[in-house]
């Protein structure tokens, strides 16, 4: 290969630019509501002024995220503008012309430079053990092909339609920067990222924690436990005033005009379901299942009166009651992912591990709040799975916790993709990623890497997929019960979710023998 | 030490194959991807004898068929798959225009199980047992040849089962170059029957068989050669055409199908000589048709003379991929009614050069491309197009170190005191994709003048054709002159 050794970088922009040419193969393919929600934010941004932004409501698809995106698509309506200015027009409902296609597909592949910079980051810093020379085996170039091509990114960002990896990319670059020991900016960029898309406000308690045990207390007593005499006011101000002062240039001018009630009834409509359309397969999928099969048997078994007939199959994102267990409202979600938390972040707060203990926690947080969280959507898995693959490619334990995470994560995504012509193209994928990073990893670390029992329940998936595509359409109850598909999918990809969560929990509340560095 | 490379090379047939599935695009709903569903249709509604017949149930200026029987074999083996999905697709006359997605995915299903079953094992094994090199640089053939757009391009987005007939073209190759040479005509004589263009390969495996027996003596193991490979020519045409051979008015209909002498030199715009002549002079008008038949037989057969005979005199595998070459991209250049998409009958053998001089090989399969960039265009593939080729040219100069190797020719050629063009540098290959790059935008973005609507299109197809003609001096040198096969000095390169 023209890579003569295995130091040079030259196989990143090749990795980088295939991906990158897939990504404009699928600029024709299936988009989903999304896209129209983002032409939507673009016509708003460009065409009203600033005090309007948070009030229109034209479209159902309202300005729900911080101002800081706000103007990014504000940004990327200016070059919309050369493309097709129709797009720009609030009214223009559902106006998907080519050019707009092609602008709104081409602005995702080319903010996902971003990402690109931030996995080349993560890839500096990623430990290895010397040993193989083989570029294929090294763990930064495993790490960038898991990252650059992550069938979840490629799937949700450049099919469905968002902006994911652009937002990952500034998590990851957050991360990188901490793993390289520069606290001030990884602070800035996450601040920045919380101010694009608010979501990231469960992974912050992680960030607050670390920064504040780590960075701001310089020194540890002998037995690794905080000296509170170490506290450097310095710092402590330094990083304070950076995440003020993002904040303020993000909120500021609406605070100013006074409208910050309605900004934030926009960005925290609780008005929606404890479940999205398609459940994520959370705890709350198993919980539903729990309650729908205990009213059930209780009817069969005349302990309970007449029921009403449950509705949360019926597929429309409203507020549902649970018929023998408790309902479950938006503050006790609140509560419980609070609370799952809790021992994570204590954990660092305790015995601080470093950078990568951070990282730990980051994910675990990721986790928790996808397993315990409000209207989570099975996206949000994204947000757990790309931070772990950098713990991935340094540990055994975390390369087979990611195996099992990414798989059942990433098959989780397929009912976004519901078209007879994607059909193709997303098992193709999912089983490139998966026979690669199965392949990859195994190499890396010269051993199996799951047991039996995770084995056959990965190829579980295969047997759900062809039940629920294949055998179930041929059998009579597909009219009556047609949601049976997508609750069967939910409900196997919880339980192997919930596994990887619990099996990553343990690791960080495990003790460590050796200390690992900053 | 590299690890058995079989799961790379799985992972990477998966790879491709999602893109070619991605990237195709929507096929056009007429055109081609209608005549193959016609095609179905027929074969499996008719009885034999009336495919090829203009009857009332068959019209055959609706896309009649007008390729030899193993493609309606295939039609009809397709069409039985599709009724048992859903008769609506083949039902007899009430299916044309027939569109659905599910119809549309039938069908690109059909294309790639072809290309699976047929082309990728072909290419792999030659990648495998035929080229030489470390197996990491074999892995990387495996993807540069399967990477090359022309191909994706017109069987997944035009429409057509080209990787059937390359593919068995290509184990044809296959079956010559391990020595096993009763089963490579046999497939060659399969890829004939499967469509007629591959005729344009014929020369070269009828020189290096027809050689190969000279070599062997004439008076005794030479001899009984050529009888098994008669026999075994004689016998594959025979069951191939089978169902045909009752009635020899049928055999006359099926071939007055295949060679249509009634139309002219060319139609539309096409990268060779003829169309190129025409901008010049208007031979169309000048000469009668049979003049033009008999100018473009001499041509041909002069053009592709030199490499015959050099072939016939010397029957290796090397002379045979290079005569190959010269063979199909003489016959394309000069031949009667040859149609843009023929170019990938050179291609095919130039894939198979990539790896022993990759320069020209890049340069002439990106060309190959372009010039069917107006087909494209019609096709709505410009996207495809642009992602592929770019892809094509990266992944290929950086996997195959293609400018790095281009000067060892170059001291080669010009130790034999070559003229000085046909040394090629990467200045010249940059400066040739940028002019293919930028006249591509331009067709797509630009409108013509009102007074030479058809600018585009012929300034692609005089570019792409001076570039064959060029390629066509440079593998004629190449094969006839014979510097040191390229490989031969590093047995073994480790990568």
């Amino acid at each position: 290969m023209a890579a003569s050794t295995a130091d040079s970088w030259s196989w990143f922009p090749a990795l980088a630019l295939g991906v990158s040419f897939l990504k404009c193969l699928m600029i024709n393919s299936y988009h989903s509501t999304d896209f129209e929600v983002h032409r939507n934010w673009l016509a708003i941004t460009h065409s009203l002024p600033v005090s309007k932004w948070y009030h229109e409501s034209t479209s159902e698809w309202t300005l729900d995220y911080p101002p800081l995106f706000a103007w990014f698509e504000y940004g990327l309506s200016h070059v919309a503008q050369h493309f097709d200015k129709k797009m720009l027009v609030v009214q223009n409902l559902g106006y998907a012309s080519p050019a707009t296609v092609l602008f709104q597909r081409l602005s995702v592949i080319a903010t996902d430079v971003v990402f690109i910079y931030a996995v080349r980051e993560c890839c500096r810093s990623v430990r290895e053990e010397k040993g193989s020379k083989d570029l294929l085996v090294r763990p930064y170039f495993i790490l960038a092909a898991l990252l650059l091509w992550n069938y979840g990114l490629l799937i949700v960002d450049h099919i469905h339609f968002q902006y994911n990896g652009f937002l990952c990319g500034i998590l990851l670059l957050s991360v990188a920067r901490h793993l390289q020991g520069r606290h001030l900016e990884g602070a800035f960029l996450f601040a920045v990222l919380l101010n694009l898309k608010h979501i990231y406000l469960y992974i912050a308690p992680a960030y607050g924690i670390f920064l504040l045990r780590s960075y701001c207390f310089t020194k540890d007593n002998t037995d690794g436990s905080v000296r509170w005499s170490s506290l450097s006011l310095v710092r402590l101000i330094a990083l304070g005033s950076i995440v003020i002062s993002v904040c303020a240039l993000s909120f500021g001018p609406f605070i100013a005009m006074g409208q910050l009630p309605q900004v934030l009834s926009r960005l925290f409509p609780f008005k929606r379901g404890l479940c999205h359309a398609y459940w994520a397969p959370n705890i709350w999928a198993l919980y539903n299942v729990v309650d729908k099969a205990l009213s059930v048997l209780g009817l069969r078994l005349k302990l309970l009166a007449n029921l009403p007939k449950a509705s949360m199959t019926g597929g429309l994102v409203q507020e549902f009651q649970h018929s023998v267990l408790p309902s479950v409202s938006p503050s006790a979600t609140l509560i419980c992912t609070l609370v799952s938390i809790l021992p994570a972040v204590l954990s660092i707060w305790r015995c601080p591990r470093g950078a990568r203990g951070f990282l730990r926690c980051l994910v675990v947080c990721a986790l928790c709040s996808f397993m315990f969280g409000w209207h989570v959507h099975e996206k949000a898995i994204l947000m757990a799975i790309l931070p772990l693959s950098v713990l991935a490619v340094e540990s055994r334990e975390d390369a087979g916790i990611f195996l099992m995470l990414a798989t059942t994560g990433h098959y989780s995504l397929f009912p976004l993709l519901f078209t007879a012509t994607e059909m193709p193209t997303k098992v193709l994928l999912i089983l490139l990623f998966t026979l690669y990073s199965f392949t990859s990893l195994k190499k890396l670390f010269r051993g199996f890497l799951l047991n039996t029992l995770e084995v056959t329940y990965l190829l579980g998936l295969i047997a759900v997929e062809i039940i629920c595509e294949v055998v179930y359409p041929l059998l009579p109850w597909k009219q009556t019960l047609p949601f049976v598909t997508l609750l069967a999918k939910s409900v196997y990809c919880s339980l192997g979710v919930s596994y990887s969560f619990i099996r990553l929990y343990l690791s960080i509340l495990r003790p460590t023998d050796k200390p690992k560095e900053l | 030490a590299v690890s058995s490379p079989w799961p790379v090379i799985i992972l990477l047939n998966c790879s491709l194959h999602t893109f070619r599935f991605i990237g195709a695009g929507k096929p056009p709903m007429f055109g081609d991807y209608e005549a193959q569903r016609h095609w179905q249709e027929i074969t499996y509604n008719l009885p034999v004898h009336e495919w090829y017949f203009n009857t009332t149930d068959n019209n055959l200026n609706y896309w009649g068929l007008d390729y030899p029987p193993l493609t309606a074999y295939h039609s009809l083996l397709c069409g039985h798959v599709a009724s048992l999905i859903n008769p609506d697709w083949v039902e007899l006359h009430t299916s044309q225009g027939f569109e659905s997605s599910a119809h549309k995915l039938f069908m690109r299903a059909t294309v790639l199980i072809a290309d699976l079953l047929m082309y990728v094992p072909a290419v792999v094994l030659y990648c495998f047992y035929l080229s030489e090199g470390s197996n990491r640089k074999k892995v990387c053939l495996v993807l540069c040849i399967l990477l090359y757009p022309g191909l994706i391009l017109i069987d997944y987005g035009h429409f057509q089962y080209n990787s059937i007939s390359l593919g068995l073209a290509l184990w044809g190759v296959l079956g010559l170059g391990l020595g096993w040479d009763m089963l490579g005509s046999l497939a060659f004589v399969l890829a004939v029957n499967y469509k007629q263009m591959e005729l344009y390969h014929s020369l070269p495996f009828f020189c290096y068989l027809l050689g190969k027996c000279f070599k062997q003596g004439m008076a005794g193991r030479g001899l009984f050669l050529l009888v098994k490979i008669a026999v075994t020519v004689l016998v594959t045409f025979t069951l191939c055409w089978l169902p045909f051979l009752t009635d020899p008015g049928q055999v006359l209909q099926v071939l007055h199908r295949l060679f249509p002498v009634g139309r002219g030199l060319f139609e539309d715009k096409v990268a060779n000589t003829w169309c190129s002549l025409n901008v010049l002079i208007k031979i169309k008008t000048i000469l009668s048709t049979d003049t033009q038949l008999y100018l473009s037989l001499a041509a041909t057969l002069l053009a592709a003379l030199p490499s015959s005979i050099k072939l016939l005199t010397k029957p290796t595998l090397w002379q045979f991929k290079l005569a190959l070459v010269n063979s199909s991209l003489a016959f394309f250049l000069f031949s009667f009614q040859v149609h843009e998409k023929s170019i990938l009958l050179p291609a095919l053998p130039v894939c198979l050069l990539l790896g022993d001089l990759p320069l020209p090989a890049v340069w002439f399969l990106q060309a190959s491309t372009f010039s069917m960039l107006p087909l494209f265009l019609k096709d709505g593939l410009f996207v495809p197009y642009a992602v592929t080729s770019s892809a094509f040219v990266f992944y290929s100069v950086y996997l195959l170190s293609a400018l790095e190797h281009s000067s060892e020719e170059e001291l080669q050629l010009k130790s034999l005191s070559l003229l000085p063009f046909l040394s090629q540098s990467p200045g010249q290959f940059y400066l040739s994709v940028a002019a293919m790059a930028g006249l591509s935008f331009m067709s797509v973005a630009l409108a013509p003048p009102a007074r030479l609507p058809d600018l585009f299109p012929l300034l692609v197809s005089v570019f792409s054709f001076l570039h064959f003609l060029g390629l066509l001096l440079y593998f004629n040198v190449v094969q006839i002159a014979e510097p040191p096969s390229p490989r031969r000095k590093n047995p073994k390169k480790t990568e």
